[in-house]
């Protein structure tokens, strides 16, 4: 029964991919199965993209498929997102050039959503609320959970794209010789890294050469990837030696990307995905062992638990229906644990490991401890 | 669905458990006593389940078990309400765990196989091990965050700064305590994880301690044992027998405090490393000088058996009195400390080394009484003083908890009278 639920739907997803991959390069589709491209009623709503406004010409659409016309009037590349409660992405397009216009459709059922428009594709955006009536065909449960593995391998893909170039710059620094920038660069690049690695370790042999710490690395066996050059960045400081090591890391992520994308999901695999991150987070980034010589393990920590969270949100509409009160206490411990984790921020960034007392991570392991137990439900209630 | 395992039914005990905790509770009910003064009995064998329900907590009088790990929480919720439902889904695990079924009702292993299940598992087959479960409130508890600062009980006082205390902070205090007794370490252990489990994001583990070796007898029908000192522990320790100096002595009367209490006990604990390794070079004589007592017997000095009355006007070839001053028999001895008795359920515990080579070991120490504040503080500042069995040990965690009544039945819940 679980088996062949799975394969369902993780066959669906696969399909759903292939066709998504498949549409012209200026429209990004994002609507799921059982959407067609058909143009929405009444024609594109337009939105009217600045530096510091984002005017959408209606506040409500009917509710079925609607397409979005994003002009971008501002000098910053930008980017429109169309969330449902808890930031789930609905759909967006990236990548809105000074001066062009770029269409998006959306499935969207009754119900309320904001859309955003991020000017230089940071922070949280300019909202403005969306509200969704009428009837809509409802969707089966597991036409449900084809939305959420389909959601969910499109962050995959939109992270993944930024990792190859995130980890391009890393890489490039370290080939350089240029130490200083290598380091600022390494936790950036891993971000990406630590918020799919549940995909990521769907592939056994290249995680290791990714992302092996030296105590992992069995005598005799070369260790390869992030840690070993952050070894060498931050306790021999000296990298000249690391052509090799940095194109490998390189090769293999461009490998585990390729794989990750192509990857068939289950429903589950998010959910025992999530719980996966926080587990991360709980042995390896509280404890300071993952980056035990740059000690930037609050940029791995923030990762894992927007990754977590991704996983979660494409699941949120099943988890709606069936679980309601499950939905309220991962809302409230989510909270929590951002909030947790926010008060060590700095700058862009974090507080090193080593700036943390043991008060500061007994909170934060107490705010992932309360958050992972919720999530570990996750799983069995997709099953169902 | 998939048939439910208990620890009972695989243990061949009756299939009465694998129903849910309303079912277990009536179970329990059954054989309960409805007199108001504990029933003295003992624990016919090591295997046994020990009735949860009743009018005080069990594993206070209840015969000491030989096993203990005790756990201090803070909470980290801001809500009453959560804290209340946590007490309710706390008594309804531990209702089952101690008549040694699952924590949950589904098991470790009757669940779905893509939910984590309910129970740990680690105690599946084994008995219910004479398994207490016990529940204390720290001071800290009733601070402004519930609402309860006005319920909280003068006996809940801060302990004062006692001389010789070398506390840790982080190994002391708690908001909430819960101390897990059994006869086999597995089961005590189990509870507790399976506790924290379910208390996660509401409570924090703060410190917890693995003890052995019961040092006290709380029970006549019990041989005393030893502590890691080599000297027996316990012989003039209060027992469930006395039925009489029980009601003086250890249970909160109505009237003492908020209401509450009424039923409940006061329990401090304190974790005393001992420093083997010196003691161990200290002659017998000056050994037993210290404690007051001969090590093989466990006899006041000056007589024969263990039992026998302590005089402590007996004096030796010399002159001077068999039992000095500062021995430790005579500074703890209810006759030196206004009639003060306590009663002692401690453990011995060894934490491994501590990096020197020395063994990190001791007694966690605990005490349960109606007035800590009279009685606790009354002898230990007699001992803290003079004690010249201080050379030897150091407090290094010191906690106070008010340990309500017990849970009256499968309806009722550690702490409901001061959480509704």
């Amino acid at each position: 029964m679980r088996t062949s639920l799975a394969i369902a739907a993780g066959a669906i997803a696969f399909t759903g991919l292939v066709a998504c991959s498949s549409e012209p390069t200026a429209t990004t589709a994002t609507a799921g199965a059982g959407a067609s491209a058909a143009p929405a009623k009444g024609g594109p709503v337009a939105v009217a993209a600045t530096d510091t406004e984002c005017k959408v010409a209606v506040t409500e659409v009917a509710a079925g498929t609607s397409t979005f016309a994003i002009t971008n009037g501002g000098t910053k590349v930008t980017e429109f997102y169309v969330y449902a409660p808890g930031d789930r992405v609905m759909g967006e397009v990236e990548n809105i050039v000074p001066g062009l216009t770029r269409e998006v459709i959306v499935e969207l059922p009754a119900g309320t959503y904001e859309t955003a428009c991020k000017p230089g594709m940071v922070g949280k955006g300019v909202r403005g609320p969306l509200k969704v009536t009428g009837e809509h065909k409802p969707l089966s449960d597991d036409a449900q959970l084809a939305k959420a593995t389909a959601g969910y391998k499109r962050y995959i893909k939109s992270q993944s794209d930024t990792l190859l170039i995130k980890a391009q710059e890393f890489v490039d620094a370290v080939k350089a010789e240029d130490i200083e920038k290598a380091k600022a660069l390494f936790p950036v690049s891993r971000t990406y890294w630590e918020r799919i690695e549940p995909v990521a370790e769907i592939f056994g042999d290249l995680d290791p050469a990714i992302d092996a710490r030296e105590n992992d690395v069995a005598e005799g066996e070369e260790w390869t990837g992030f840690h070993r050059i952050e070894k060498d960045l931050w306790v021999k400081k000296d990298v000249s030696e690391d052509s090799p090591i940095a194109d490998k890391l390189m090769a293999d992520i461009k490998t585990i990307v390729e794989q990750s994308n192509s990857a068939e999901l289950s429903p589950v695999l998010l959910a025992n995905g999530a719980k996966g991150l926080l587990d991360e987070v709980a042995s390896g980034k509280i404890t300071g062992e993952e980056d035990r010589y740059s000690h930037t393990d609050l940029w791995d920590f923030d990762a894992n638990l927007q990754g977590s969270k991704a996983a979660v949100q494409s699941l949120r509409p099943v988890l709606e229906e069936r679980a309601p009160e499950l939905v309220k206490t991962l809302d409230e411990k989510f909270a929590g644990a951002e909030a947790a984790l926010g008060a060590h921020q700095k700058g862009d960034g974090w507080k090193l490991h080593t700036e943390l007392s043991k008060d500061d991570l007994k909170k934060l392991s107490d705010a992932i401890n309360a958050l992972a137990e919720p999530i570990s439900k996750i799983a069995a209630v997709v099953a169902k | 669905m998939s048939e439910r395992i208990s620890r009972r039914k695989l243990f061949g005990m009756g299939a009465a458990g694998a129903a849910g905790v309303a079912v277990a509770g009536a179970g329990v009910i059954a054989v309960r006593g409805v007199g108001d003064e504990p029933t003295p009995t003992t624990v016919a064998s090591v295997s046994d389940a020990i009735p949860f329900y009743g009018e005080h907590q069990a594993g206070i009088v209840t015969p000491a078990q030989d096993r203990l790990h005790f756990v201090s929480f803070d909470v980290i919720t801001e809500k009453k309400a959560e804290l209340a439902e946590l007490l309710q889904e706390w008594t309804a695990a531990a209702a089952r765990m101690t008549q040694g079924q699952e924590a949950g009702t589904f098991g470790a292993v009757g669940g779905q196989p893509e939910a984590p299940p309910d129970d740990t598992g680690e105690a599946l087959g084994l008995p219910a091990s004479g398994l207490t479960l016990t529940v204390g409130f720290g001071g800290s508890l009733f601070d402004d965050r519930f609402g309860l600062a006005s319920r909280r009980p003068a006996g809940l006082a801060d302990l004062p700064h006692l001389p010789g205390d070398a506390l840790l902070p982080e190994i002391s205090g708690g908001d909430l305590c819960v101390q897990a007794c059994a006869h086999d370490p597995q089961v005590a252990v189990h509870a507790i994880r399976n506790l924290a489990r379910i208390g996660f994001g509401r409570v924090s583990v703060r410190w917890s301690q693995l003890g052995f070796g019961r040092t006290s007898s709380t029970s006549r029908a019990q041989a005393t044992p030893r502590n890691l000192m080599g000297f027996k522990d316990g012989t003039a320790n209060l027992k469930l027998e006395d039925v009489a100096l029980l009601k003086e002595q250890l249970w909160a009367g109505s009237g003492d405090g908020p209401d509450w209490m009424t039923g409940g006990s006061y329990l401090v604990t304190r974790k005393i490393r001992m420093l083997v390794e010196t003691w161990d070079r200290a002659p017998l004589a000056e050994q037993e000088q210290i404690f007051g007592r001969d090590k093989g017997e466990g006899a006041p000095l000056g007589k024969k058996g263990e039992f026998e009355a302590i005089d402590f006007e007996v004096k030796g070839p010399d002159g001077q009195a068999l039992i000095f001053d500062d021995a430790h028999v005579r500074l703890a001895h209810p006759s030196h400390n206004g009639g003060a008795h306590l009663l002692r359920r401690g453990y011995n515990y060894v934490d491994g080394s501590d990096g020197l080579g020395r063994l990190d070991a001791g007694l966690f120490f605990m005490a349960y009484q109606r007035d800590p504040h009279r009685q606790f503080v009354t002898v230990q500042r007699s001992l803290a003083g003079k004690d010249s069995l201080n050379e030897y040990i150091k407090h290094v965690s010191s906690a106070l908890f008010a340990c309500p009544p017990g849970v009256r039945d499968a309806g009722d819940y550690w702490g409901r009278a001061l959480f509704s």
